[in-house]
């Protein structure tokens, strides 16, 4: 479904992304973990074109997508959850949903409002509330929730379980199963190695814009030194 | 050892939201030190609070016996701070040496002088400092062209400028080649030791902060919690649990 | 009591097209973040636009209809404006984007001539709205209180399309966070052009409702977009109630100064501008500005060196072509030449702190004209003898620096750029409306230089030592410690905070500076003419000197001067053409988006590429 080929990415000078390559497949969960700094996020914005690879290309379903508007790789079905959120928060809940909505995909889940709240039940009771008003847990679920409006094929969730209390932790990992089995393809970056193993298929390791490893997690536990190099203090 | 910096109790709030919550630490004179900790930790909050860049909710911050909480950047900089950035912010229209000399101008109470040409004042000296960093081939680049070591290489000579005693450098190698990264924090050890000039950094890369660091802080949810030496640090169980998830959530999950 | 109320109903009257058009403002910054100095002319359009369509439709039901009908035209031009001329600058600094929209309002003077010509058009009156209704026995316009029942609607209806619909919503996300609007698949690109012709048409509706009360005239433009300004920043920029608010407070205002204090209309609402500004710096609703995304335009401004041979050459042959002038040239070309020195200092004055200390400033004619004034008044008033009141004309504009200085330096980009140009309006409202002291737009007449300067050539000296000699101390500051650390401000405050650096104290001390020697420049071009009139203060006057350092190169050090001087000579051939504004705002338009660098920037590049240097031809 998708493929990223080889691309660069830099902040200004800083060179982040060195040359990175890897595939998703349809109905999978695939984490990519790696330490602060290592380019998770900025492979994320890279996929998104939020930030623009100056080499290499990014396929999805067929098509390169590299120098498009952002806006474009969202209609065409990828939806992104940034690491910061950034939900509206003069907004009220049903209107950041409500920013997030577009028509119904062929092949994607479809969602409606009210099967958001179930997923959500948190959600429903604050569906007038601003988004200032909310915690760190349920800006994350809102931020999650509106990107589902656009009914997306493939999702990507930026460090869904950072700075959130760990009972959400837990319930977040639910959430992200359920959505598997309403058959969305979903790519997540995690520093947290647990929860990643508990909601993922496959572990992508990159460090330094580079990847390290690539493959299942049963790999990844035959391979402590790979965890040790890339992952651990 | 006495110490040249002292936090006590910080914490910061936004609108309800904890960002640094408690934090007390302190720095000996002489000393590298470095603050870690996960993404969305508090450990950039905390530097700015250090810094002036930001003002702290409660608690106390004291530079050398002084305290300096809630004072203004430049100020903190007088008392003889100095610091360095995650993203450089060198001065693009001037030359490598101009922007060391910059530094001096303000250092040596030249900044409302109208009279000489900026670019004859301290270039001997600064000379010095480029020469410290091994930048002196390039005194006369603009900064424009620079490549992004470099950058941070002439940052660390402008922070130099005034003699601090205590150098605060948020990520200095953030966005630096492997190798380089490690160059330049040698150089730094290399300051410390030549100099007597206290550190206290935050860095991401760990092979960095345990080659280098004296000590080593870990930050998390605005909490410190660990403060010690390499082996401590990363033997400590709190520690890992951050830096690996949670010991006991998901242990069926991942048996499963 | 009565009359009171009347007088407050005239003002809530009023207060309805300054709102249309403040919302408008309002409505674009918030989303687009753009300034758009071209609102002004959007309202004049709409009046002229108004007027013709009433002629055209009959009756009551064409007279409402064309105002509706107004309003869409006047929306459709605007979104043509956001695509030509803003899409392509939307990251580009701040001066780029005010400039650009500057263009817009010489091509649209022009083009308003070209369709209507240049005779006031009286408004038609409002079918069945002639004559007056009695409120406690006070004639109140039929028209008044009309408009007065339906600006609630109107703001009823923005506040339904604001916060009721999806289009509402989309527009409140995109002002907090654009990008994240975009990754969520909505089309910021048409976004922004429906908000863009949503408030050209607001701003077009203001214009067409308006004609009954007023009518069309080719001033319309500049006279509202002050009071705009002052509007915008005393409600906060991006608030639609705040704007409100501000309009009917400052249109109240206005009708009671009217009456009570004739004289100072258009002063008032200055001082509650500057009220406001002290208690709240962000205007009473809004809040404070997070830095805006600018990217960069063009290459990084190279370092300053001191000129090598060739320069140092050119420079002193031009200065001994320019001192033995009088030899051989007739009177006219030195006029010219005074004209055209007076032009450069002062162009040079707002280089230094636009180009050097990135302040744009949009008022900077406050300080050209204060100074002329203030050394025109105490001759015409206390018979001063010329030596001494010539002194007085930097000396007072460096005061008056320090004293708009005071309010603006805290603010930054569009904010700073806004509140300069009303602090100017507020000085030519002065020279304008305080005619006791300054008479009003006669001017101040028979304003000559002492005997001993008296006559074409040694007043060419006078001005060429003068203003010289001021551009070379200008050049000079730029070289030393202060200018250095002035541009260490601009190029990163916060790693000058970070060394030791009082940025403001600094932008403070370079703001009264260049009001200094604008007002030199005053100085010198009051005595040459002989008068000084308002039109020294207006916002034209502002623009022209902006627009000549755009037209040089803000990032380099000549520019303001080359520019001058290229510009003194253009503007001699080109006014005589009769749409020259037309051209002047396309080729300003055209240099923003094609060459941003200006003539000596883009001369640089060119020099570099022919001796394919690079960046690295560093010699001292």
């Amino acid at each position: 479904m998708l493929s990223v080929e080889g691309i660069h990415s830099y902040y200004g000078k800083a060179h982040i992304l060195d040359g990175l390559s890897f595939q998703v497949s349809r109905g999978e969960v695939v984490a990519l973990l790696g330490r602060n700094g290592a380019g998770k996020s900025t492979t994320m914005k890279s996929v998104m074109q939020l930030v623009r690879p100056r080499k290499g290309k990014v396929v999805f379903q067929g098509t390169d997508v590299v120098g498009q508007s952002a806006f474009r790789v969202a209609k065409a079905g990828i939806g992104y959850v940034p690491e910061e959120r950034r939900i509206f928060t003069d907004l009220t809940v049903m209107e950041n949903l409500e920013v997030g909505r577009q028509p119904k995909r062929e092949g994607a889940p479809e969602w409606t409002v009210e099967q958001l709240f179930e997923i959500f039940p948190n959600l429903k009771e604050r569906r007038s509330n601003r988004g200032k008003h909310m915690s760190g847990g349920e800006q994350q679920m809102l931020t999650i929730a509106r990107t589902l409006m656009g009914n997306p094929m493939l999702l990507l969730l930026d460090e869904p379980s950072e700075g959130i209390a760990p009972v959400i932790v837990e319930q977040m990992a639910e959430t992200i199963l359920k959505l598997k089995a309403e058959g969305l393809t979903v790519m997540i970056s995690e520093q947290n190695l647990h929860f990643a193993r508990a909601v993922a298929d496959r572990a992508i390791i990159v460090e330094s814009g580079e990847k390290k490893f690539d493959g299942s997690f049963a790999d990844l536990e035959a391979h402590p030194e790979i965890r040790d190099a890339y992952l651990s203090v | 050892m006495t110490d040249i910096l002292r936090v006590e109790d910080l914490k910061k709030s936004y609108d309800g939201f904890v960002a640094v919550n408690g934090v007390s630490f302190s720095v000996a004179k002489g000393e590298l030190k470095a603050l870690i900790g996960p993404n969305g930790a508090g450990k950039s909050t905390c530097f700015n609070m250090l810094t002036g860049q930001l003002r702290p909710t409660k608690g106390d911050v004291w530079f050398d016996g002084e305290k300096i909480t809630g004072r203004k950047p430049r100020e903190i900089w007088r008392k003889g701070v100095g610091r360095t950035f995650q993203i450089t912010g060198t001065y693009q229209s001037m030359t490598v040496i101009e922007n060391v000399q910059m530094a001096l101008m303000s250092h040596h109470h030249k900044l409302f002088s109208f009279g000489p040409r900026a670019w004859k004042l301290y270039r001997e000296e600064a000379f010095e400092f480029l020469d410290t960093v091994d930048l002196a081939d390039q005194a006369d680049r603009p900064c424009s062209v620079l490549a992004y070591g470099d950058l941070k290489r002439l940052e660390l000579a402008i922070a130099l400028t005034h003699r601090p005693r205590l150098l605060l450098m948020d990520e200095p190698t953030a966005g630096m080649a492997p190798t380089a990264r490690v160059a330049l924090m040698q150089l730094v050890a290399d300051i410390v030791r030549d100099q007597g000039v206290s550190v206290l950094f935050t860095e991401h890369d760990m092979d960095v902060v345990f080659a280098h660091a004296h000590h080593i802080m870990v930050l998390n949810r605005g909490e410190l919690i660990a403060d010690g030496d390499a082996n401590a640090v990363r033997n400590n169980p709190r520690v890992q649990e951050v830096y690996l998830g949670g010991g006991t959530l998901f242990k069926e999950a991942a048996d499963a | 009591m009565a009359f009171l109320f009347a007088q407050f109903l005239t003002g809530l009257a009023n207060a309805s097209s300054l709102f249309l058009v403040a919302s408008g403002l309002s409505l674009i910054f918030g989303v687009t973040r753009i300034v758009n100095f071209a609102h002004g002319s959007f309202y004049m359009l709409g009046a002229f636009v108004g007027v013709t369509l009433m002629e055209i439709l009959p009756g009551a039901v064409g007279f409402w209809g064309a105002i509706l009908l107004t309003g869409l035209i006047v929306g459709l031009f605007g979104a043509i404006v956001e695509m030509v001329v803003l899409r392509p600058i939307y990251r580009a600094p701040e001066l780029f984007q005010l400039v650009a929209t500057f263009g817009v309002i010489l091509v649209i003077q022009d083009l308003a001539l070209m369709i209507w010509g240049a005779e006031d058009r009286m408004g038609p009156r409002a079918p069945g709205l002639r004559g007056v209704w009695r409120i406690f026995d006070e004639p109140v316009p039929k028209y008044d209180i009309v408009i007065i029942a339906i600006t609630p609607f109107i703001l009823f209806a923005l506040w339904y399309l604001i916060t009721r619909t999806r289009v509402g919503i989309l527009v409140r996300a995109a002002t907090q966070d654009r990008e994240m609007v975009g990754a969520l698949g909505v089309n910021q690109a048409w976004l922004f052009t429906g908000v863009f012709a949503l408030g050209s048409a607001l701003a077009g509706w203001g214009g067409a409702l308006q004609l009954p009360k007023g009518g069309a005239d080719l001033l319309m433009d500049f006279n509202i977009i002050g009071s705009v300004f002052v509007v915008v920043v005393i409600g906060g920029m991006g608030s639609l109630p705040g704007a409100f608010i501000a309009a009917v407070l400052i249109s109240v205002l206005n009708v009671l100064g009217v009456t009570y204090l004739p004289q100072s209309t258009l002063v008032l609402m200055f001082v509650v501008m500057a009220v406001v500004l002290i208690i709240r710096p962000y205007g009473l609703l809004g809040r404070e500005e997070v830095a805006g995304e600018h990217g960069q335009v063009g290459a990084p401004e190279a370092p300053i060196r001191p000129y090598g041979p060739v320069g140092r050459s050119l420079v002193a042959a031009l200065l001994l072509v320019l001192a033995v002038v009088p030899f051989f040239a007739d009177r006219f070309l030195m006029t010219l030449l005074i004209d055209m020195i007076v032009f450069a200092l002062f162009a040079a004055s707002l280089h230094f702190i636009l180009g050097t200390g990135g302040l744009v400033s949009f008022g900077h004619a406050a300080f050209f004209g204060g100074g002329a004034y203030a050394a025109a008044l105490l001759v015409f008033h206390t018979g001063t003898p010329m030596e001494l009141a010539f002194l007085f004309a930097p000396l007072a504009a460096g005061l008056l620096a320090l004293g708009i200085g005071w309010f603006c330096i805290r603010l930054t980009g569009v904010y700073f750029a806004m509140l300069t140009l009303a602090f100017s309006q507020l000085v030519w409202s002065l020279a304008f409306q305080w005619r006791s002291v300054t008479r009003g737009d006669d001017g101040l007449v028979n304003i000559w230089p002492a005997p001993w300067l008296n006559g074409p050539v040694p007043y060419y000296y006078f001005t060429l030592i003068l203003g010289v000699g001021g551009i070379l101390f200008l050049r000079h500051v730029i070289h030393s410690p202060f200018g250095y650390a002035l541009r260490a401000g601009r190029d990163s405050p916060r790693q000058a905070e970070a060394m030791g650096i009082d940025v403001k104290r600094v932008q403070y001390v370079a703001f009264a500076l260049a009001g200094v020697m604008a007002g030199l420049a005053g100085g010198i071009f009051v005595f040459s003419k002989g008068s000084v009139f308002p039109t020294e203060l207006e916002i034209g006057a502002s623009f022209d000197a902006l627009i000549v350092v755009f037209l040089g190169g803000v990032k380099t050090l000549a520019g303001g001067v080359v520019g001058a001087g290229f510009m003194t000579v253009v503007e001699d051939w080109l006014t005589r053409l009769e749409y020259w504004r037309l051209l002047l705002g396309l080729v300003i338009i055209a240099v923003v988006i094609i060459a941003p660098e200006g003539i000596v920037g883009s001369l640089q590049t060119l020099w570099r590429r022919i001796r394919n240097t690079g960046d690295e031809e560093i010699a001292r």
